[in-house]
């Protein structure tokens, strides 16, 4: 389907792949409003997405290489094919990173009451056990994003051993790229938040904490549930 | 909000008031946020004046804000903006990554206003020596102009284009991620250390709300209010 809105169902998740080509919204870009605002959410997926996935694909046809699910490009980053030159592997990087973490933060957004407020099954267990409760969870995840200095994301994961972390990353890196982040912090993301200025800015400007505070009523926790049912289905 | 409130609410300098001229003097980067060096309208419409006023009262605030909590924390004191960051290894370790980051903020941006001044109001390009340098350098004005345009644009996520005077005296063109500094021995790659004599911040929160995604046209647009005079300043003293 092009150009459509793909329904929930589907909608693939994220462990499944994310495919080279930019994922019709599963929501009108008003429809988050007035959390985050139709200007900003038509610039970010039709301008600045978009252009990641171009410059993915330029860099893909400049390496003779092909690619069917960039999640997969991303996770193996660390050691390319030995004639991707180091500047080939930069652009990469950044633009399949770009790639990736944009579709991933499409697929975890949902209109305002579409989503029960937190997760209700097998991951609100571990997140509870994990942080003790889903607000002192918010507050973590929170404290990355506002941590994060300059461009980047903040991420919540599951880690090979099974534990849930929360994390940032500077620029387009992505939890999976191993090696490329901190060991300790490599993992499978299940629900991700930019914090480039571009996510923002228009509405919010300097004050990010306000951004912050307002995109949990746009969280779709059913799809974060499902993310992790689909990473920890071993 | 008109103009007018804009100026009062921001607390702004009227346009005339100069900084002092940041690179002669450390005494020009005290640990507390000084004023713009015009009004924040005075840019348009290359930067329009929300921009500059959030830029400033927000943005640049808050570096000197944190700057300042750090410093406290770290029990430092005594030390002007500048020395801080050209020697970050001498603060203890617990505050180096703070003080880089916002200590940077706050000498890149102090910097950055005084690189500005409004469209017309003086040299179009650089004069004098710092013509020739450039031209030598460079083949030409418009040489150097794209080749920092590129810096500048290829700056992937939050950062700085630079033109730099280097230990040698000769001029080269660089870029730093988010508020790092040709100043900091230590964190920029050796070859890039030099005197910043002009920059330009592409961080998204300097162009986002009159640009938002189309970085080359505010690279663009920029060259129009750049104060090729102070440019020179900053040239005459580190070329010294
Ligand atoms: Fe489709
Ligand atoms: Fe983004
Ligand atoms: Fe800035």
């Amino acid at each position: 389907m092009v150009g459509g809105v793909h329904s929930e169902e589907t909608t693939p998740p994220i462990a499944q792949g994310v495919p080279l080509h930019l994922e019709p919204l599963a929501f009108e870009p008003e429809a988050l409003e007035p959390y985050i605002d139709a200007q900003t959410m038509r610039l970010h997926y039709e301008v600045h997405h978009a252009a990641y996935l171009n410059r993915l694909q330029a860099a893909l046809r400049e390496g003779n290489l092909r690619a069917a699910n960039a999640f997969s490009l991303i996770r193996g980053l660390k050691h390319p094919p030995a004639s991707v030159t180091p500047e080939l592997q930069t652009s990469l990087r950044q633009n399949g990173g770009g790639h990736v973490n944009h579709t991933i933060f499409w697929r975890i957004l949902t209109p305002p009451g579409k989503s029960p407020q937190g997760p209700q099954g097998r991951l609100a267990e571990a997140i509870q056990k994990e942080y003790g409760s889903l607000d002192t969870f918010k507050s973590v995840f929170a404290a990355a994003a506002m941590k994060r200095f300059g461009s980047g994301w903040a991420w919540l994961s599951v880690r090979e051993d099974g534990k849930l972390i929360v994390t940032s990353t500077p620029d387009q890196d992505n939890p999976a790229m191993c090696g490329l982040v901190p060991d300790e912090e490599c993992g499978l993301p299940i629900l991700g938040l930019d914090v480039w200025e571009h996510a923002y800015y228009l509405k919010y400007q300097n004050r990010r904490q306000d951004y912050v505070s307002a995109w949990w009523n746009v969280v779709n926790w059913t799809r974060v549930e499902r993310n992790f049912a689909v990473v920890t289905a071993r | 909000m008109n103009r007018r409130s804009f100026l009062v609410a921001g607390g702004a300098a009227v346009a005339g008031s100069v900084l002092p001229s940041p690179l002669h003097a450390a005494a020009a980067f005290p640990l507390e946020l000084g004023k713009l060096p015009y009004a924040p309208e005075a840019l348009e419409p290359h930067i329009d004046a929300q921009t500059m006023t959030i830029h400033h009262d927000k943005h640049h605030a808050a570096y000197v804000t944190n700057l300042n909590k750090a410093l406290d924390a770290a029990k430092v004191s005594g030390k002007d903006a500048l020395t801080l960051i050209k020697d970050l290894s001498a603060l203890p370790a617990d505050a180096q990554t703070a003080v880089r980051n916002n200590g940077g903020g706050h000498v890149n941006h102090t910097l950055f206003w005084s690189w500005m001044a409004p469209a017309g109001s003086g040299a179009k390009g650089p004069e004098g020596k710092l013509g020739a340098a450039i031209q030598s350098t460079f083949s030409s004005v418009d040489d150097f102009k794209k080749l920092f345009g590129e810096a500048a644009t290829k700056r992937f996520g939050s950062g700085w284009a630079w033109l730099v005077v280097k230990a040698d005296g000769k001029l080269a063109v660089t870029s730093t991620p988010n508020q790092d500094n040709p100043w900091m021995k230590g964190i920029v790659p050796d070859s890039d250390l030099g005197t910043p004599i002009l920059g330009l911040d592409v961080w998204e929160h300097a162009y986002y709300l009159k640009y938002q995604n189309k970085r080359p046209d505010y690279i663009t647009a920029w060259w129009n209010v750049v104060n090729w005079a102070e440019v020179a300043k900053g040239y005459a003293a580190a070329a010294a």
